[in-house]
């Protein structure tokens, strides 16, 4: 049986990780390989390896980085942030990624993602879906980190992006992300249920319970997290174990 | 003696995690093998082990290869006359099989019998690909196979795929995984073995199959 995925998220800016883990006798807890090193004898399923700032600052994602983080990964590394171009997701690749997230430039140009899925396969094109609620049972795609409305609603969206040739949609509430709140349940299951292929669920885990919930309410096939595992609250085989015991099938490690 | 072990570039996405993990596998088992990623058909000739990745499309991973001066012949030669150890991973075990149905019809290698099909769920809410880890499962004849005697029952390994391979003889079936209905997991057949799963993406599991594949002596 499929495993549900738990997969970490680093947020790294100008190639450091803002939120990382802090372990004692960690050398350097802002290094993504230090982190991505932990994360793989850890046990986590997959690494996300978001440059947050590269989109809004117009600039290229930092290639030398992901390929040092991609060196500590012997699991499936997803890397995101500023990919506007099909070409860019040959270099990540060739850099190390084994999926590759984009966001804006998708956004703005949908045709975008069949002609990456067309040069590189479905497999390694995620598609990031920012979605902020706008009445009820009703969200909308938002670029820029939250800031900027697009007028487009998300499950739409995300059926195109599915249709187009993506493989995996990483749906992220901007209403949660950064409250530990949990996931938006009625958003991640509004768009698993509509889409076929899996859906990454993002914004907002605060405790192990919100892991579970997003399998088991929002259907999603994966959770991410940040916080819970950087500040040291759970250990990915806690998260594992709880999720486990809730009657959820996850590879424990 | 140490070996040369062949990992075969001809386009289908980054080899490098697979060189990594070859490389830290030999180490694993005290092995001096040396490690090459190549597109240069008279290295796979002479190579004492084999390694086909694959990442994409069942046609445009046979496109790849078939656009690399003879390394067609080079594979066959090393693989089938030479009986060097083989191993496929992912469309690079698909290619396999006899005929490949993603986007058109394909002729694969003919090594293994059978087809590589559309994964159809049978079951409603399963995705497409079937991505993530999923357990492997051993047949009878995969438990008997000294490559894979480091494989423990529980054991998860990395998936990623929409097409699978089909076999028509099942005892070329090595171990399978449940998603929906029963997928073929390994194959394996003389001195010839495919994974459908990514042992570069499959941690420890992963590493201890490239370390008794590069032990093998079929």
């Amino acid at each position: 049986m499929l495993k549900a995925r738990v997969i970490p998220c680093l947020d790294v800016k100008d190639g450091r990780v803002v939120k990382g883990i802090n372990f004692v006798g960690l050398r350097d807890a802002g290094d993504p390989v230090e982190q991505a090193k932990i994360y793989d004898a850890a046990g986590a399923d997959e690494l996300c390896f978001l440059d947050i700032t590269a989109s809004t600052d117009g600039r290229d994602i930092l290639y030398d980085v992901v390929q040092r983080t991609a060196e500590a990964c012997f699991m499936p590394l997803t890397v995101g942030g500023g990919v506007r171009r099909v070409e860019d997701v040959g270099r990540l690749l060739r850099a190390g990624a084994d999926k590759v997230s984009v966001m804006t430039a998708a956004v703005k140009n949908p045709s975008l993602i069949a002609d990456m899925a067309e040069k590189y396969g479905s497999q390694c094109i995620v598609v990031a879906v920012d979605a902020k609620q706008i009445a009820p049972g009703k969200w909308q795609v938002f670029t820029h980190g939250g800031r900027t409305a697009t007028g487009i609603d998300a499950a739409e969206y995300a059926k195109q992006a599915a249709s187009l040739g993506a493989g995996e949609i990483l749906l992220t509430s901007m209403d949660r992300d950064g409250t530990r709140d949990g996931f938006d349940l009625a958003l991640t299951r509004q768009i698993a249920d509509q889409v076929r292929i899996p859906v990454v669920a993002s914004g907002g885990a605060g405790t192990l319970d919100h892991l579970v919930a997003g399998v088991k309410e929002g259907h999603a096939s994966a959770v991410l997290a940040a916080s819970i595992f950087h500040f040291g609250d759970y250990s990915i085989a806690e998260a594992k174990r709880h999720m486990a015991l809730s009657g959820i099938p996850v590879r424990e490690i | 003696m140490a070996e040369t072990i062949a990992i075969i570039d001809y386009g289908a996405g980054n080899l490098h995690s697979a060189e990594k993990t070859v490389v830290r596998a030999a180490a694993d088992a005290g092995l001096d093998h040396r490690v090459i990623v190549t597109s240069d058909a008279k290295t796979v000739r002479r190579a004492d082990r084999v390694v086909l990745p694959g990442v994409g499309a069942f046609g445009a991973c046979r496109q790849g290869l078939a656009a690399i001066p003879g390394m067609q012949e080079a594979l066959k030669e090393a693989v089938i006359e030479n009986a060097a150890p083989f191993l496929g991973i992912c469309v690079g075990m698909q290619l396999m099989a006899d005929r490949g149905f993603e986007h058109g019809d394909h002729e694969g290698f003919g090594w293994i019998a059978g087809d590589v099909t559309a994964i159809k769920p049978q079951a409603a809410g399963l995705k497409i690909p079937h991505m993530g880890w999923n357990e492997i499962v051993l047949t009878d004849n995969g438990r008997r196979h000294p490559a894979l005697k480091g494989l423990a029952p529980g054991d998860h390994a990395y998936f990623v795929h929409s097409y699978h391979l089909v076999t028509q003889n099942m005892s070329q079936k090595l171990a399978y995984t449940e998603y929906g209905h029963p997928i073929t997991a390994i194959v394996g057949w003389d001195n010839l073995l495919g994974f459908q799963f990514h042992p570069e993406k499959s941690q420890a599991v992963g590493r201890r199959l490239i370390t008794a594949f590069l032990q093998w002596k079929p």
